[in-house]
């Protein structure tokens, strides 16, 4: 079992990363030659006020999309996991969003929030007619509640299977005590579900360092560079500037920023991450 | 029990998973590459164009009809958005996985694939087969000619970029078209007081506002200022020609010039030609190859001869002659080098034979389009469109200059951060100084 995804892991992912380190420190425009070009790239891209600006770009999509989606997958999450009547109708229907490219969604959106031709100005509503994607803060708020849509089901399922797995024997004796359903929540859900909290977040980090399809479908980086995440920045550079250097320079860092984020995040999780909380262990 | 090394190896797993999705499919997309379901012969080649009527269902008519006459060496076609095919092919190219012919616009992008070797030299070819340059415009080679050779066949239409304007909306406000920057300037407020956005513009798509830079440019100081950024002088963008050009657009945009959310308006979706033709704006600076569409899709709008043209007007005290247009000059297919023998022959077969023949001219004169055949004027008067397509005739063979299209002219690292600085300028995040400043930078790059 191991040895095929290990061999995949490697041919897809360590021999790439190796390939835009070793582009990194070359001079290419993606057609003609790849000429050896020392430091060139790094010293561009770390001088380059635009660096900083797309790497606040992507600490604000992800800051703000983990703080969307968390509370709100947990909700749906614990909802889910109950033994509701209609519960398995409405659990397919939260899903149907993962099923949806991101292309396919940011086009849908796109012409949802057209200012002159989208929702809002069909139906007449004057709150829904705004120029959505065209201020800089309104576009942010676009890219973040639109990855979070997509996104909400797929952390529901975590926090579902999470839930599954506290022992009702916590629920019943809490209950002989009088605790009411929000008390459990607070004092039992919650706790139980520190690593399944971990694990979402992790992946909601690191995978909204990533986003670029749906940016790049929804807002091309617009207006402006409002919402140019690094993901959208290498891509740019790399395959509409023709710089592959610099381009591959910023793939690299986007890979350390994304290592450090996970490290970081496990930490959080604290020394006592790979002990259970679970009865009688 | 374990959920916590479970999260662990979920994680990885995940994250491998991924990796391995992503590698996978990018396997999977290069599929075109290859000459793959065109028949079974050597001589079987491929050609990437794009999509958009009327455009779209010429080129894909004359492929049809090569292959038709020539069914041991058949062309397999691959279509492809505007704004995607320009990321697309050059992947494709750097990659080694370019199709036999290769769809442009000449120019800078052109001289990039010319320096790599990537495309064929057709000089040669083109004086063997002297009839096939003779029949065309002396002007479409321009952007085809890198340092003195040809490397590619212009083909279908020329484009200059024209002003669009609803006269609706203008018999409502009671108003003439502008004849100077003045008049545009006067149109502004009373359009906006009319609830009429004075200008349409998918400002997403950035080379939407160049084709603004590019006339303001040129009427304020004539040609030579863009030619002197193209040529690499230095500092050339600090003209104060081109500052003043700068603060006009920037002064159009405080006024509301534009259609309110035009950042968010792309071009590709011609939603910007919508918003003309439905009447929600007055005018539209935008290529010629908008007619079709917008007789297509407005409904009586153009047949009911309600939309106007005309060349960008003056500006007053400006250097630049009113004649000057700017736009495509024609576009162009190449030859792939990395295509065989066989299949080189069969693109050229196709450039001889297919390329503006007389059943393809007469379609392009059929949408609206003029060809880049000479003689083809006898033909519009037959035409529905016969109008327009003599004042696109005539703007293009009066123009003392037809520039290019700064994006297709530039290399594409100068042209991306052009564009940049060009949403950025309409924004109004960069003073018209902060601008030149930042395009000095890349001049010559």
């Amino acid at each position: 079992m191991a040895l095929p995804a290990f061999l995949m892991f490697v041919a897809f992912g360590i021999i790439p990363l190796i390939g835009v380190l070793v582009l990194s420190f070359t001079q290419w425009d993606g057609i003609g030659k790849i000429n050896p070009a020392g430091f060139d790239s790094w010293r561009t891209v770390l001088s380059d006020p635009d660096l900083i600006h797309a790497l606040w770009i992507t600490f604000l999509i992800m800051a703000l999309s983990w703080a969307f989606q968390t509370p709100i997958s947990l909700l749906i999450g614990v909802y889910l996991a109950g033994h509701q009547r209609y519960r398995e109708i409405l659990a397919v229907i939260y899903f149907v969003p993962l099923l949806l490219s991101s292309a396919a969604l940011a086009i849908t959106y796109k012409a949802l929030l057209d200012p002159n031709f989208g929702l809002g100005p069909g139906l007449k509503i004057p709150l829904l007619t705004q120029d959505w994607l065209g201020r800089d803060n309104l576009a942010l708020g676009v890219v973040v509640f639109v990855v979070s849509w997509q996104f909400i089901p797929f952390h529901s399922l975590i926090y579902q299977s999470g839930v599954r797995q506290i022992p009702k024997a916590m629920y019943e004796a809490s209950e002989i005590d009088g605790a009411g359903r929000v008390r459990q929540f607070f004092s039992i859900t919650l706790p139980q579900l520190k690593y399944t909290v971990i694990t979402s977040s992790t992946l909601m980090v690191v995978g909204s360092l990533t986003f670029f399809d749906l940016i790049f479908v929804l807002t091309a980086g617009g207006p402006g560079d409002a919402t140019r995440a690094l993901a959208l920045d290498m891509y740019k550079r790399g395959f509409q500037a023709n710089l592959m250097g610099p381009a591959s320079a910023i793939a690299v860092i986007l890979v350390l920023v994304g290592l450090a984020l996970a490290l970081l995040l496990r930490r959080l999780g604290g020394r006592d991450a790979a002990e259970s909380q679970m009865e009688g262990v | 029990m374990e959920r916590s090394i479970l999260s662990r190896r979920n994680f990885l797993g995940l994250s491998m998973g991924a990796a391995a999705g992503v590698a996978l499919a990018g396997c999977g997309s290069s599929g075109p590459g290859t000459a793959s379901g065109g028949g079974n012969s050597a001589g079987a080649a491929s050609y990437w164009y794009l999509t958009g009527q009327p455009g779209e269902g010429i080129r894909t008519n004359s492929v049809n009809r090569f292959n038709q006459a020539n069914p041991n060496t058949k062309l397999t076609a691959t279509t492809f958005q505007n704004d995607a095919y320009k990321t697309k092919i050059k992947t494709a190219i750097g990659a080694g996985q370019a199709p036999t012919i290769i769809w442009g616009w000449g120019g800078g992008t052109l001289r990039t694939y010319a320096q790599a070797g990537q495309v064929e030299d057709l000089t040669s070819w083109f004086g063997e087969n002297a009839a096939v340059k003779d029949r065309l415009f002396p002007s479409s080679f321009g952007a085809a000619t890198i340092d003195g050779k040809i490397y590619a066949m212009p083909a279908e239409t020329v484009q200059p970029i024209v002003l669009f304007y609803n006269k609706r909306a203008f018999e409502k406000i009671k108003a003439e078209p502008p004849q100077s920057w003045g008049d545009i300037m006067d149109l502004v407020p009373k359009f906006n007081a009319a609830k009429i956005a004075p200008f349409s513009l998918g400002g997403q798509s950035r080379w939407t506002n160049m084709m603004w830079l590019e006339f303001l440019f040129d009427r304020i100081g004539g040609s030579e200022v863009f030619q002197a950024v193209f040529d690499g002088q230095k500092d050339a963008w600090s003209n104060p020609a081109a500052i003043d050009a700068l603060t006009k657009m920037q002064d159009l945009v405080k006024a509301d010039g534009f259609i309110k959310g035009f950042s968010s308006i792309t071009a590709d979706s011609n939603a910007d030609q919508a918003l003309l033709y439905t009447g929600k704006a007055a005018m539209m600076l935008h290529g010629t190859w908008t007619y079709g569409n917008m007789a297509t899709a407005g409904g009586d709008f153009v047949s009911s001869g309600s939309l106007g043209y005309m060349n960008f007007p003056g500006i007053d005290g400006g250097k630049g002659d009113v004649s000057d247009t700017v736009g495509n000059p024609g576009q162009y297919l190449s030859i792939s080098s990395k295509a065989t023998a066989e299949q080189k022959e069969t693109a050229k077969n196709f450039f001889k034979t297919a390329v503006l023949s007389d059943a393809e001219v007469k379609e392009w004169v059929d949408s609206g389009s003029v060809p880049i055949v000479k003689g083809t004027e006898s033909a519009f008067g037959a035409s529905k469109d016969a109008d327009f397509l003599k004042f696109v005739y005539n703007t293009s063979a009066n123009a003392k200059v037809f520039a290019q299209s700064w994006d297709q002219a530039l290399s594409p690292t100068a042209a991306e951060k052009l564009l940049d600085n060009i949403a950025q300028l309409f924004q109004l995040k960069v003073t018209p100084q902060q601008w030149a400043t930042n395009m000095n930078g890349v001049i010559g790059q």
